[in-house]
C-alpha cells in the first residue's frame, strides 16, 4: 500500500516506507522540538533536588527528573528512524534554530512550583500526548505510548504534593496558591496559538500527525482542572472562569506573551541554553573518553 | 554507535524490540538499555544489537516478497469443510 492508502485505512506509516518529504520534515521538526523539550524541562525541577524537605519527596523528584530525561531518549530515537542524527538535532537546539516548549523558559520559584509543575505542566502535556498514541507515524507513536504510562505518576505526584501544602501551614498554602497563580496562564499557552492563528494544523491532521486542535485540547484540560483545583482548596486566576452547563469557559490569554517567549524574551531563555549547553560540552570528555575505550576493543 | 534493544518483560515471553539507543560499546549499550527502558521492573533479560548489523526486508519489495504465502489457503485449518458431527477436531 502507498502512503496515501495507508493513511485513508487509519495505519501505521513505517521508517522505511516511502512518504511524502513535508511528512517526513514535519515529523523530524515536531519530534526533535518535543525531545528538546523533554530535556529543557529537567531543569526547572532538577534546580529542587538538592533541596527537597524529605527524603521521600527527594527520591520521587530525582526519579521524575530521570524521567523527563528517557523521555528525550526515547523521542530523539524516534526522530532518528526518520534520517537524522541526533547530534546534529542538540546542535539544532544548542543554536537556538529549532525551539522548546515555551513554558521552560518561566522559574521554579518555590518548593511549591515543583507540585504546581507537576499538577498543571505535566496534566498539560498528557492532554497534548494522549492523542499522539495514535499518531500516523509509528516510532513516534509507540514513543508516545511509553511516555504517557509514565507522565501518570508525574502528574499524580505534583497534585499529592500540593494537597499537602494547601493543608499546611497558613505559609505553606499561601506559597502553593502563589505558584498555582503563576504557572495557570503559561499552562493554557502549551497547548500552542488559539486555532485561527495555527496554519499547519489542517495539514498535521490530514497526514494523522494531530489529531485534536489546540483549542479543543486547551478546553479539554481545562475542563479537567478547574475541578481539581476546588479539591485543592486553590483558585485559579482567572475572573472570567465559568461553567457554560457543558464547559469551564476561560478568560482572556495573553499571546502577546507567548510570543514575547518564544522570541525568546522569557524570564528563562538565555538561562536554559546555556545551562543545556554548558551540560553538553561538560560531558564531551566522557563521550570522548567512551569511544576511545570502545576503539581499543577491550569491551 | 546505534543500538536496538529488545526486552524480554517475563519468563515465558520473547524478547521484544523496545527501542534504540546510542552506545560506545556493547557493554555501555546493555547499562544504558537498562536505564532507558527497565526503570519500571519492565524486563528480566535485555538483547542489544548494532542497528548497523540488521539486515532488514524492503517495503518497496513487500508485495513480491510475501507473495509466495497470499494463495496457500489450504495452510490454515479453516480450510477444511468437516461434517457439523466430528467433534475435537
Ligand atoms: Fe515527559
Ligand atoms: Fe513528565
Amino acid at each position: 500500500m502507498d502512503f496515501d492508502a495507508l493513511l485513508a485505512a487509519d495505519a501505521r506509516i513505517e521508517p522505511r516506507d516511502r512518504m511524502p518529504d513535508g511528512y517526513r520534515r514535519t515529523l523530524i521538526r515536531q519530534i526533535a522540538q518535543h525531545a528538546h523539550s523533554e530535556i529543557i524541562g529537567m531543569q526547572p525541577e532538577g534546580d529542587w533536588i538538592t533541596r527537597a524537605p524529605s527524603l521521600r519527596r527527594k527520591a520521587i523528584l530525582l526519579a521524575k527528573v530521570q524521567d523527563e530525561a528517557g523521555h528525550g531518549l526515547y523521542l530523539y530515537s524516534a526522530a532518528e528512524t526518520l534520517g537524522v542524527d541526533r547530534a546534529d538535532l542538540l546542535d539544532l537546539l544548542h543554536s537556538g534554530r529549532q525551539r522548546y516548549s515555551s513554558i521552560f523558559n518561566y522559574p521554579a520559584l518555590g518548593w511549591a512550583d515543583v507540585g504546581t509543575i507537576g499538577w498543571l505542566v505535566d496534566g498539560a502535556a498528557i492532554v497534548n500526548q494522549v492523542p499522539i498514541c495514535r499518531c500516523s507515524y509509528g516510532p513516534y507513536a509507540r514513543a508516545m505510548v511509553r511516555i504517557c504510562k509514565e507522565e501518570s505518576f508525574h502528574q499524580r505526584q505534583g497534585f499529592e504534593l500540593l494537597l499537602t501544602l494547601a493543608h499546611g501551614t497558613a505559609g505553606q498554602r499561601a506559597m502553593a496558591q502563589d505558584a498555582v497563580d503563576r504557572w495557570w496562564w503559561p499552562s493554557l499557552m502549551m497547548f500552542g496559538p488559539p486555532d485561527e492563528e495555527s496554519p499547519n494544523t489542517a495539514q498535521s491532521m490530514a497526514w494523522g500527525i494531530k489529531r485534536h486542535s489546540n483549542d479543543e485540547l486547551r478546553q479539554r484540560f481545562v475542563d479537567m482542572t478547574v475541578p481539581q483545583a476546588e479539591v485543592l482548596g486553590l483558585t485559579l486566576p482567572d475572573r472570567d472562569l465559568s461553567f457554560d452547563g457543558e464547559h469551564w469557559r476561560y478568560g482572556e490569554i495573553d499571546w502577546a506573551e507567548f510570543r514575547a517567549v518564544l522570541r525568546g524574551d522569557g524570564p528563562c531563555n538565555a538561562e536554559r541554553i546555556a545551562r543545556r549547553r554548558a551540560a553538553h560540552d561538560d560531558g564531551a570528555w566522557v563521550r570522548e573518553a567512551a569511544d576511545a575505550y570502545a576503539a581499543k576493543g577491550v569491551a | 554507535m546505534l543500538w536496538e534493544v529488545f526486552v524480554r518483560s517475563r519468563r515465558g515471553l520473547s524478547h521484544v524490540h523496545a527501542g534504540s539507543l546510542h552506545a560506545s560499546d556493547a557493554a555501555m549499550a546493555l547499562r544504558n538499555a537498562r536505564d532507558v527502558y527497565t526503570r519500571r521492573n519492565e524486563g528480566v533479560s535485555i538483547w542489544v544489537v548494532p542497528a548497523a548489523e540488521i539486515t532488514a526486508s524492503s517495503p518497496d519489495e513487500k508485495e513480491q516478497f510475501f507473495d509466495p504465502a497470499g494463495d496457500k489457503v489450504y495452510r490454515h485449518p479453516t480450510f477444511y469443510e468437516l461434517p457439523a458431527e466430528v467433534r475435537h477436531l
